[in-house]
């Protein structure tokens, strides 16, 4: 039942907001609202519940295991939540003075600190509120650093951003907001980028390439310093995509491999609550060169003082991205989470993220499993096709997941990356047990032998969540978002 | 080992299984040349009572007792409730419901905002939240210039009324595509647009922005202006503060013109509906607009349908619009958005329905009102604008500013925000906000306190004059 169907017309929580008294209205009356807006009018407790209920019909971390290719569903420290909302921290006003802020802004800064060590960049900033947006900080950089070529009359001919098709869709939309034209590079069946591809595809028309490394299909780009000469080369940036850093967290520098700019998502690497959409972080680590481009505000030392710096004295930069200073508070729990970790745990993230996915690769192609990259060594997560399931048996990869959720497991990543076909990208994550690794791998055996003997229980699963499999075509055909009343 | 659950016994039995003698085989795919030498600024990790220690301690030192500070950012009372069910695990830790049958939590409570904001706004539809209310405005932008196709002109009219740090941001990201935003100034007397600054020539124009209300916490002619741009056929694109709808026109409905009435476009900062301070983020944007133009909107959207069963159930929809589908043809390259933020808005909304945010509006500007009335008592402090104003003003300072703002801020009291930066011409010019959280004795006691800083920034600034040599 929807909240606007329990309402009752006058049904007030009197305790929960304000009180009115010596009401005095100066707005004008053709400025003033005449109806009231339909929102729910419930108890407390009603509101209370609702949620609760609503709240168990997910899946989440917290519940179930969720080996979300790309996203790196691990467990979110209540510590982290607990003491970012500690009540100074909470209730701050981002207008308040840097000289009333200096705990906040400690935080800020130690953390700017640590990425910078943990990316091998030469500069980071905070600013960017989720990984696409920091890919946007990213590539706007380098379009402005291209701009201030040839004493600062600019590089126009660089219009043009390189793509690997196995890349994420942000990268390519990010490249169209920042107005370049984006040109995709074929990876070769080792999943490596196509290095013939990529030099006949580079000029001086490259303003850079935007790759992700471990790429979005599970495995580390061994040519990673020779695409860098390349693109450097013919006068490129490289620009990393942060999103699988959780693989190699302290083994590599993304700055050791060449890159110039690259994101974070701290949402992912550093643990911050995905929050049934978000919020994320996405800062930035920049090379030296790129350094006078970052986004405001960020955060500087001096003397022991804190102080946030903004275009005032960064007249050069990109600019703000946010009306304040980003998702602070997501900061905040990354911070946490950094220092819980230490240098040390942070290196067993990357170590225990890759033997879990390395381990789940073995079993599964013990178990008859085709692993779209049988030769090489998986990262953090890795790639089954189910391109034989679904030709011999008629059961896809969207059978296989609907049926894992009825085998109380969330779903791998479904038909992403898009060169593979019929492709489930699983990451386990650090933080998962052998048991837990174990008993999924035990659910795709199980499902096989029902694909086998049974398809259609696949086929038409979901079995025992709170709705069976959804029609998208009538949810977009016949639009359907608001509730109007019956 | 923080939070990695591997025994000894297990990690040899999976090492065997894979085939590999130790962990660090798993990484012989890296080149050894690119293997980094450790972190040297990472310090060794903390237990959680060890960081528990060192946050809090930085958390004291910044405490202040009294807010006075708007600009963007809302003190308002937040029910217990809302956080409390928003951090329960299953929403706190859940991601994007791509998996709707395993996320029809989220799926509803996002229905059921979308039915909430387009109530709010009085528009048909709502996307499920954008980054903040700055990085909204940017995408509305880029949405009107998708969206009017009776204007080629890339240029939109942004009015000097509309947060400055949103003009900025608007501009650092539509620049890039050849967007013009031309400022539109307001008039110095009321803190408007000045209606008769508006252009004549019809067409020339993708957009018009209408802050209600506007920066200054004044209330602008949303009706004029909304027909000036039907008739000039730049779409509306409203910046509002949600909680001010509780009291003022929703976007909707703006306009007098009975061709076409209310806003095409609605966006704004969500914070003011449940979400804390929290220095500036994390909060959540939101964006409604006219059902002719969902197409063309950014984000996520959910969508009611049914299963197989035909039962009801909720669904991302419209998908073909996002980066994982169309990619460089995408609306926005937005993935990861607000949702939390967005869920703790929905309980928010929910538990103080109608009435109580009616009421916590209004006991806002009941509030404001006061403050005001305090403020034109004191000596060196003037009122600038005489518009109408929702819950936030601006006043002018004889003695420096930035002296009254530290000097309060030693008192624990966060005076205000200063529009300088900003606006060069609004120089020692604070900006104002006594939000339903202040009580009398706060607001009374806020300008007693300033009434005795500026009495001694005052003597201090001109001691007995020295005698010329
Ligand atoms: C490889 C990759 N790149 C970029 C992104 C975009 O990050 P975000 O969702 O934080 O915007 C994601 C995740 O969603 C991703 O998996």
């Amino acid at each position: 039942m929807l909240v606007f169907e329990q309402s009752r017309t006058g049904r007030v929580n009197a305790a929960q907001s304000a009180k009115k008294d010596n009401m005095v209205n100066v707005i004008p009356d053709n400025l003033k609202r005449k109806t009231r807006p339909l929102l729910p009018e419930i108890s407390e407790m009603q509101a209370v519940r609702h949620y609760t209920r609503l709240s168990q019909k997910n899946f989440s971390i917290d519940t179930h295991f969720y080996p979300l290719g790309s996203c790196t569903m691990k467990y979110n420290p209540r510590a982290c939540n607990q003491l970012s909302m500690l009540p100074g921290l909470l209730n701050r006003h981002p207008a308040t003075p840097d000289s009333s802020s200096q705990g906040f802004l400690a935080c800020m800064y130690d953390l700017q600190e640590i990425l910078k060590d943990v990316t091998g960049m030469y500069e980071v900033s905070l600013a960017p509120m989720a990984g696409a947006q920091g890919e946007f900080a990213g590539v706007a950089m380098i379009r402005a650093y291209h701009d201030a070529q040839n004493g600062g009359k600019g590089d126009p001919a660089r219009t043009e951003i390189l793509v690997p098709d196995a890349a994420h869709g942000t990268n390519p939309a990010t490249a169209t907001m920042c107005n370049f034209k984006v040109k995709e590079i074929p990876t070769n069946s080792d999943g490596d980028v196509d290095i013939d591809a990529l030099k006949a595809a580079v000029g001086p028309q490259t303003a850079g390439i935007m790759l992700t490394n471990p790429s979005t299909l599970g495995v580390f780009e061994r040519k990673i310093k020779e695409i860098a000469g390349i693109v450097h080369d013919a006068g490129g940036l490289l620009y990393y995509d942060g999103a699988n850093l959780n693989a190699i967290l302290g083994k590599v520098k993304p700055g050791d491999m060449g890159f110039d700019v690259i994101h974070m998502n701290l949402h992912k690497t550093f643990s911050t609550p995905h929050g049934g959409g978000g919020p994320g972080a996405g800062p930035v680590g920049v090379s030296k060169r790129l350094e006078p481009y970052l986004p405001v505000p960020m955060v500087v030392e001096n003397g022991g003082e804190y102080h946030v710096v903004t275009e005032k004295s960064r007249p050069q930069s990109i600019g703000r991205l946010s009306a304040f200073m980003g998702n602070t508070g997501i900061l905040l729990r990354a911070y946490i989470y950094a220092r819980m970790l230490g240098s040390e745990g942070m290196q067993r993230v990357a170590e225990y993220a890759t033997l879990n996915a390395n381990y789940m690769l073995a079993v599964l192609q013990k178990s008859g499993f085709e692993i779209a990259y049988p030769n090489r060594r998986a990262t953090h997560e890795f790639i089954v096709t189910l391109k034989k399931q679904a030709k011999d048996l008629g059961v896809n990869t969207m059978d296989f997941a609907k049926r894992l959720l009825d085998y109380g497991f969330h779903a791998p990543t479904t038909y992403f990356p898009l060169l593979v076909p019929e492709c489930l990208l699983i990451e386990p994550t650090e933080t998962e047990t052998k048991q837990e690794l174990d008993d999924f791998m035990q659910a795709m055996v199980a499902i096989q032998k029902e694909a086998e003997s049974e398809p259609e229980i696949v086929k038409s699963a979901p079995h025992t969540l709170p709705v069976r499999r959804l029609d998208d075509v009538k949810a977009a055909k016949e639009l359907d978002l608001t509730y109007k009343g019956e | 080992m923080p939070f990695i659950p591997h025994t000894e016994e297990e990690v040899k039995s999976m090492l065997e299984v894979i085939g590999v003698e130790s962990i660090e085989d798993l990484f012989d795919e890296i080149p050894e040349n690119l293997r980094s030498e450790g972190l040297t600024k990472v310090p060794e990790g903390l237990t959680e009572m060890e960081i528990g220690r060192i946050m809090r301690a930085r958390a004291d030192q910044d405490t202040y007792r009294l807010c006075f500070a708007g600009g963007g950012a809302y003190e308002h009372h937040v029910p217990a409730a809302v956080w409390e069910i928003t951090t329960r695990g299953e929403f706190y830790s859940a991601y994007t419901p791509y998996q709707a049958e395993a996320s029809q939590g989220t799926l509803q409570l996002l229905y059921e905002y979308q039915t909430m904001m387009a109530s709010l706004t009085a528009m048909d539809v709502s996307n499920a939240s954008l980054y903040d209310g700055a990085s909204a405005l940017a995408e509305a932008v880029l949405m009107a210039v998708r969206a009017n196709r009776k204007s080629k002109s890339k240029r939109v009219l942004m009015p000097r009324t509309v947060n400055p740090a949103y003009r900025k941001v608007a501009y650092n990201i539509v620049h890039n595509q050849g967007i013009v935003l031309e400022e539109l100034d307001y008039d110095v007397t009321s803190g408007t647009i000045d209606i008769n600054s508006l252009p004549d020539e019809p067409g020339d124009f993708t957009a018009l922005v209408i802050p209600q209300p506007n920066y200054f916490g004044s209330l602008e002619e949303v009706d004029a202006l909304t027909d000036w741009a039907h008739q000039h056929k730049a779409l509306v694109i409203a910046v509002v503060n949600p909680m001010s709808l509780a009291m003022l026109k929703p976007p909707g409905e703006w306009g007098n013109d009975s061709d076409i009435t209310g806003a095409d476009i609605t966006c704004g900062e969500g914070q003011p509906l449940g979400i804390p301070l929290s220095s500036g983020g994390p909060y959540f944007g939101f964006m409604c607009c006219r059902q002719v133009y969902v197409r063309q909107m950014p984000g996520r959207i959910i969508g009611r349908t049914v299963d197989l069963d035909g039962k009801p159930g909720f669904s991302l929809t419209l998908q073909a619009r996002e980066q994982h589908i169309r990619r460089s043809k995408a609306t926005s390259n937005i993935c990861t958005n607000q949702g939390l933020l967005v869920t703790a808005a929905t309980i928010y909304m929910a538990i103080v329905g109608p009435y109580g945010l009616e009421n916590t509006a209004a006991q806002s500007h009941n509030n404001t009102q006061l403050l005001m009335s305090e403020l034109d008592k004191l000596n060196g402090v003037q009122r600038i604008f005489n518009s109408a104003n929702f819950h936030e003003a601006v006043f002018k300072f004889d003695l420096p500013l930035s002296d009254v703002i530290r000097s309060l801020a030693a008192q624990g009291i966060v005076a205000g925000v200063r529009l300088e930066d900003d606006y060069p011409e609004l120089g020692n010019c604070l900006m104002v906000c006594a939000t339903e959280t202040k009580s009398e004795d706060d607001i009374k006691g806020f300008a007693k306190t300033l009434a005795t800083t500026l009495t001694r920034l005052q003597a201090a600034a001109c001691p007995v004059q020295p005698k010329m040599a």
